[in-house]
């Protein structure tokens, strides 16, 4: 990643859920540390999500939800990434996802799952770290 | 002495920002207007209280805000709820439900019976209320873009265990304005919405007198991450646009204002919380009174619901949780609350189990029994600073509401996306504040333990999608076909014109139509809210 070149993310909200409180502040966060934020707003399927994702070329998508649909949600999202042959994004998930999910998610290629109480600047580390290594 | 003892902080503010002095005397308060500000309770401004003799003469209704899975296993939940001394009952629907999709629909694919319970069809309350007789309960529904809908299939079911509807007791959140800004559980355009309310103003104050047709709810825009201020603004400002529209609609204040009803959050910051509400209650009074023209006295108060603050639970040592609730559950009652939930201490990891639940109704009834608080009306009142606080929270809500009103009104502003800039900076600030350290959160920035992990989570298995999708297809080939198109065309028809559209509703829900299939009518006519997005590009 060269400096020149800010970081794209996708902030998105899939499923029904419409707590975004979580995601437009991360979204404020990464804006703040210099990134370019695009957010889909609510009620987006895995489609759209990934639609948006390649269109806009982002290096990240930040996936948040709070409603236990994680569990059908983000696998979807990285099955149809897969199927687009798209496999230099960095997928994040972050809401209120029992620990005991964590390792299933992270198995289907999710790369990181920030929990309730996470500091936006871990999130921001996170990604400088880890965007296209 | 101050330099020698130097204070924590060089600034003291609370959650919105007002500074907080060392100590406050009579001349923080105008004595003299004690009776135009404060007066006694149960009567204007209501500052100090609804009712003239507050809790000596009933307890607030203890409601815990439940509801997952099917209709059975939350039928069992309301049942255990009441054995254990609950009041009243309180419905969470899942989202689907919320959205007006059935549980069969695509959009609805993980996400059936996770927030709450899942509500196809008359068949499915029917379950939900069995052994539960409606005219011994009072019932809360958290729903609001099919409010219609769901009151329809309470009174359907009423219907069959004989009960009037006249003597039915409840509550419909049905405020949308707080959805477009917090909460996001819109279907219609704001305007079909508003007349969807007004119809049930209207239907309502004939048919169902005891029902509180809306609730007119701060708890999600301060969840969203509002300071109390904004909260009372806004929540006011949401009002103030509803009674504009029934007064459009032709209604009278005073047939329809008593049957307002409100819904605030009880945040950490206990005596700006109880002076919140105290504040809410004078200046709606102040509202109803001065620019509504209202007579009668109900019409001018607020009467409210509360619930603690769910975004103040942590996942970190969730067992501080039952401590925060039991301070956030006090301020509620010190500020006169009429209705309580207690969140429990599990709720920032997943839906509560039964253990959790438990402790937080007794958290309730040991402030109602135990405490001693609950023995005499407002007994916080005439503390200097909960005074010079109480008027500090009108002044700042007020100007929000001029502001508000300056832009059109509510509704407007947030077409403008002013209400959601508002909440979200707010959202911002206070996360800020955690990471910088500027605001403790104990077991979260400060204080903080290894944990293992938590144990006997609730969840809800996915095999209920198939169940509610098996019940539907079911059902559809059960009832009467012809019955159900004519109900739909009927309830199109009403839609297109002036009509009220909740008699063609009750009767599309008594011929089993589902509340997919309704919703899909109304946004045929209506269309669908398309949302403004105020981050990014």
């Amino acid at each position: 990643m060269t400096s020149s070149k800010k970081i794209r993310v996708l902030a998105a909200k899939p499923g029904l859920d419409g707590h975004d409180r979580g995601i437009k502040v991360v979204a404020c966060a990464l804006m703040d540390a210099g990134m370019e934020v695009i957010y889909t707003g609510l009620r987006q399927t895995p489609a759209q999500i990934v639609e948006a994702a390649v269109q806009e070329d982002v290096d990240v998508i930040a996936l948040s939800i709070l409603s236990g649909a994680h569990d059908y949600h983000f696998p979807k999202v990285m099955e149809l990434l897969r199927e687009k042959k798209v496999d230099n994004m960095l997928v994040l998930g972050g809401g209120i996802i029992p620990k005991e999910d964590v390792s299933g998610l992270k198995a289907c290629g999710i790369a990181e799952i920030f929990g309730p109480g996470t500091s936006t600047e871990d999130i921001v580390a996170y990604i400088r770290t880890h965007v296209r290594e | 002495m101050v330099q020698k003892h130097p204070e924590r902080k060089v600034v003291f503010e609370n959650t919105s920002g007002i500074p907080v002095k060392r100590v406050y005397t009579p001349l923080d308060e105008d004595a003299e207007d004690y009776l135009k500000t404060s007066g006694f309770p149960g009567e204007f401004p209501f500052t100090r209280g609804v009712q003239p003799t507050m809790y000596r003469g009933r307890y607030w209704t203890m409601r815990q805000y439940a509801g997952f899975a099917t209709a059975e296993e939350s039928n069992r939940r309301y049942r255990f709820l009441l054995e254990q001394g609950q009041t009243g009952l309180s419905v969470a629907f899942d989202l689907p439900t919320q959205i007006g999709y059935d549980s069969d629909h695509e959009m609805a694919i993980g996400e059936v019976g996770k927030v709450g319970v899942a509500i196809d069809s008359l068949e499915d309350m029917e379950t939900l209320f069995a052994g539960i007789p409606l005219d011994r309960v009072s019932t809360s529904m958290t729903i609001n873009a099919p409010a219609a809908v769901l009151l329809a299939m309470y009174i359907a079911v009423g219907e069959k265990q004989g009960v009037a509807s006249s003597d039915l007791r409840g509550t419909i959140q049905n405020d949308i304005l707080k959805e477009y800004s917090s909460r996001g559980t819109y279907i219609f355009p704001p305007k079909p919405s508003m007349r969807i309310i007004t119809d049930i103003f209207s239907f309502c104050a004939g048919e169902v007198p005891q029902w509180n047709t809306i609730s007119i709810s701060g708890y999600h825009i301060r969840e969203a991450g509002s300071t109390a201020v904004q909260e009372v603004a806004f929540t006011l400002a949401n009002g103030i646009a509803y009674v504009d529209a029934a007064l459009k609609a032709g209604l009278d204040v005073d047939t329809f204002g008593p049957r307002l009803s409100f819904f605030f959050n009880a945040h950490l910051d206990f005596l700006e919380e109880v002076a919140k509400y105290r504040a809410a209650r004078r200046l709606w009074a102040t509202i109803m009174r001065d620019r509504f023209n209202a007579k009668n006295p109900r019409s001018m108060m607020i009467r409210f619901h509360t619930q603690t603050a769910g975004c103040t639970l942590t996942a970190q040592q969730p067992k501080n949780n039952i401590v925060r609730v039991a301070f956030q559950a006090m301020a509620a009652v010190l500020g006169g609350t009429q209705s309580l939930h207690t969140n429990s201490m599990d709720e920032a990891l997943c839906l509560p189990s039964e253990e959790a639940v438990r402790i937080a109704l007794r958290t309730q009834q040991l402030i109602a029994y135990e405490t001693g608080v609950a023995d005499t009306a407002d007994p916080l009142g005439g503390s200097y600073y909960l005074e010079s606080l109480t008027d500090e929270i009108y002044d700042r809500a007020l100007a929000y509401i001029q502001k508000i009103d300056e832009m059109g009104g509510a509704v407007a502003a947030v077409e403008k996306g002013y209400i959601q800039r508002e909440i979200q900076e707010s959202a911002y600030r206070y996360q800020k504040d955690i990471e910088k350290g500027a605001r403790v959160v104990v077991g979260v920035n400060r204080f903080q333990v290894e944990e293992p992990e938590p144990a006997n989570l609730l969840r809800v298995d996915p095999v209920v999608r198939d169940d509610q999708a098996k019940r539907l297809a079911s059902l559809r080939v059960r009832r009467e076909r012809e019955r159900v198109s004519g109900a739909l065309e009927a309830l199109r028809r009403a839609a297109q014109s002036d009509a009220n559209v909740m008699p063609p509703i009750l009767e599309a829900v008594k011929a089993y139509a589902t509340l997919g299939e309704i919703c899909d009518v109304l946004r045929g006519v209506f269309g669908e809210y398309e949302p403004i997005t105020t981050i990014g590009r």
